[in-house]
């Protein structure tokens, strides 16, 4: 059992990403729309219907120049370790979502989702998308799909997975190697693509990897911390302004 | 033409006045089935929904439709249940047939609609199928779908009781043996809408990292799951009192003794204070206790004229406070224009916590960094919300021309 009272391995997948690094390039986002087969609408001039796993938010301290100050913040799914269940899974009525207590991700079974949103209303950082049309790709993307990845139905809901199927294929190579499956690492498209290297991944109860260190970093604070929902997304900044984004009345 | 079917003893319009009547709403629920089977063939983008707003019109209109709904199980619950202890309540059996008809067509049209918010409608039968126990929704699924089959059983033996049907002597034994069961079914469909008025609640209450949806509860039960059920019974019987009336105002005639819409006035009076004492904790605990605790202020909340504090004033003082007030008063029932006038606003008032509790809940920003969302429902859930209430129409218009809806319609109006 972990301290927040669900059973648990010794994995636990987290990311930190470093706000003082990010440059709002948006690479993480264009890398996690190519990885994930995210599919395109012909018009996406609706920003509340266009799928996204990868959200880049734009912040800034609303103070006039010259103490003007702005960041940016990449938003992937939080894979919440809220007690016993995330905000989404519990509420899913026909159990399409869930978290693997073996690894923390949150994952989301397609074939089985019924469309009915609940789990988006129950996610306060609007991580989880619906597919309000059938999806497509402009004409030479559709040869580029990942086999790796299954597309999504029409009507039914989607999420940043932190990239589960590279997961799969750490475990798989591990398992050819005569490794220890369960202790691989692996780095989601996001980070792969990051210039900067602003996304840290890894096994947050490993003391030693990179991304537990970042946690405990004075600089690092959550989202929504206050609402209990334990992300496993971290974020740094040395900026208190930015720090302050991360709560109401802090 | 249709005398034989109208029931013995009574009078009802003439059948081309009461066609055009029917063909009028006919056309209403076709215009609905088209917009509804668009959304099926074409999919939800054609509506006003978006990654911000998972659950709008749709969910909006059935809670509060199943809201106004419970008058069925909670008048069967006192008439079948309780009248043996309080014969005060065998007055209610002047109007049980149509609360179980106003109940049925609540249920199965929120239920017809309930298919279009789905985004996957082919796969909604999973939801029997993987039944999460955790969910809420699972919940009021099963309890939606096994009560909305108790009140057929229900509304089966008041159709067996037409005229021409009740002539072939086994549909009127069948008819007959169900009426002896009635108390039953009855008291199974109480059971069973006391849990989905309440699981309704929980769907709100549940979401923790919703603040102004969350409430801490009773075991697994939020606190909303209580004030659902208490302010679904508050409002259904003023909902049924207020079809009645209708009925009587449209056919021109005395339907049911003046001591009924009595009675109900002092149990939605009575109800309606219950309510209003734990709503009114309930918000005081919400605003000063637990959104604070989760760096909220009240003020946060609330937003502009389509999310503004005007809601929380409307439906806590005027059409709450003030009903419950009045009901309870012999004065304020005495007057049918304030006795209906009262019912009226408590219906008002339990269609916009329904409507808080769905669109506000999910329009107000959780991230600080985030923005207010506006919805606009698209005519793709306007008209199939417009033609369940023309279905609803239909039926009841229906089952008053052709059933003995009112056992007390020939003696108050006798024929000369």
């Amino acid at each position: 059992m972990s301290e927040h009272g669900h059973a648990q391995s010794g994995v636990l997948y987290g990311m930190a990403i470093d706000l003082d690094r990010c440059t709002g390039c948006t690479a993480c986002s264009v890398a996690c729309q190519a990885e994930n087969n995210i599919s395109f609408l012909p018009d996406e001039s609706n920003k509340v219907r266009s799928i996204t796993w990868m959200e880049i938010y734009w912040l800034h301290n609303g103070k006039d120049y010259p103490d003007y100050r702005f960041t940016y913040l990449p938003r992937p799914c939080m894979h919440c370790n809220a007690p016993h269940h995330s905000p989404c899974t519990f509420v899913c009525p026909v159990n399409a979502t869930r978290r693997d207590e073996t690894n923390g991700i949150v994952s989301h079974i397609y074939p089985r989702c019924i469309g009915c949103r609940y789990c988006m209303v129950a996610c306060p950082y609007h991580a989880r998308k619906f597919n309000w049309w059938d999806p497509s790709w402009p004409k030479p993307m559709e040869a580029m799909l990942s086999p790796e990845v299954s597309t999504r139905m029409r009507g039914v809901v989607e999420k940043c997975t932190f990239c589960h199927h590279r997961l799969l294929a750490a475990r798989a190579k591990a398992y050819l190697d005569g490794k220890d499956p369960n202790s691989v690492a692996y780095m989601p498209a996001c980070g792969d693509a990051c210039p900067t290297k602003a996304i840290a991944f890894g096994n947050l109860m490993d003391p030693n990897s990179e991304v537990a260190k970042l946690a405990k970093d004075p600089r690092a604070f959550r989202i929504l911390e206050r609402l209990h929902t334990e992300p496993k997304v971290y974020y740094l900044s040395k900026h208190q302004w930015v720090r302050n984004q991360a709560d109401r009345g802090l | 033409m249709d005398k034989a079917l109208i029931p013995d003893g009574v009078k009802r319009c003439p059948l081309p006045v009461f066609a055009l009547w029917v063909l009028l709403l006919t056309g209403v629920i076709g215009w609905g089935i088209w917009a509804g089977g668009m959304v099926l063939l074409q999919a939800l983008n054609l509506t006003g929904l978006n990654d911000y707003f998972g659950f709008g019109f749709y969910i909006t209109i059935d809670l509060a439709i199943i809201a106004l709904g419970a008058g069925a199980f909670f008048s069967g619950f006192l008439y079948y249940g309780l009248s043996r202890f309080f014969p005060a309540f065998k007055e209610l059996g002047k109007v049980i047939n149509l609360a179980v008809i106003v109940g049925f067509v609540c249920y199965t049209g929120a239920l017809a609609v309930l298919l279009l918010e789905i985004g996957q409608p082919l796969r909604g039968w999973f939801g029997y199928w993987h039944p999460n126990v955790h969910s809420m929704l699972t919940e009021v699924i099963f309890c939606i779908s096994c009560y909305a089959i108790v009140l057929t059983i229900e509304y089966v033996p008041i159709i067996l009781e037409n005229r021409k049907i009740n002539e072939v002597r086994e549909a009127h034994v069948f008819g007959h043996t169900l009426h002896e069961l009635m108390a039953i079914f009855a008291l199974t469909g109480t059971f069973l809408s006391f849990f989905h008025q309440g699981s309704l609640g929980g769907v709100a209450g549940v979401l923790f990292a919703r603040p102004f949806a969350f409430r801490t509860g009773f075991f697994i039960w939020p606190w909303t799951f209580f004030l659902f059920i208490l302010s679904a019974i508050s409002s259904g019987p003023a909902f049924t009192a207020l079809i009645c009336r209708t009925i009587e105002k449209v056919s021109g005639k005395q339907l049911v003794d003046r001591s009924v819409y009595d009675l109900f006035g002092k149990i939605v009076g009575v109800l309606l204070s219950i309510y209003m004492v734990f709503k009114i904790i309930d918000t005081l605990y919400w605003a000063l206790v637990l959104a604070p605790g989760f760096g909220f202020k009240l003020s946060d909340f609330y937003m502009g004229p389509v999310y503004g504090f005007w809601l929380l004033v409307a439906e806590i003082l005027i059409c709450g406070i003030i009903p419950a007030v009045v009901l309870l008063t012999p004065k304020g029932r005495s007057s049918n224009g304030i006795l209906f006038g009262m019912f009226f606003l408590d219906c008002i008032g339990v269609s916009i916590n329904r409507y808080v509790m769905t669109i506000q809940a999910i329009a107000s920003p959780v991230m600080p960094f985030d923005r207010w969302e506006i919805y606009v429902p698209s005519m793709y859930e306007w008209a199939p919300g417009i033609a369940m209430l023309a279905y609803c129409a239909l039926i009841i218009s229906l089952s008053y021309r052709y059933l003995p809806l009112f056992p007390r319609e020939r003696e108050l109006n006798p024929i000369r």
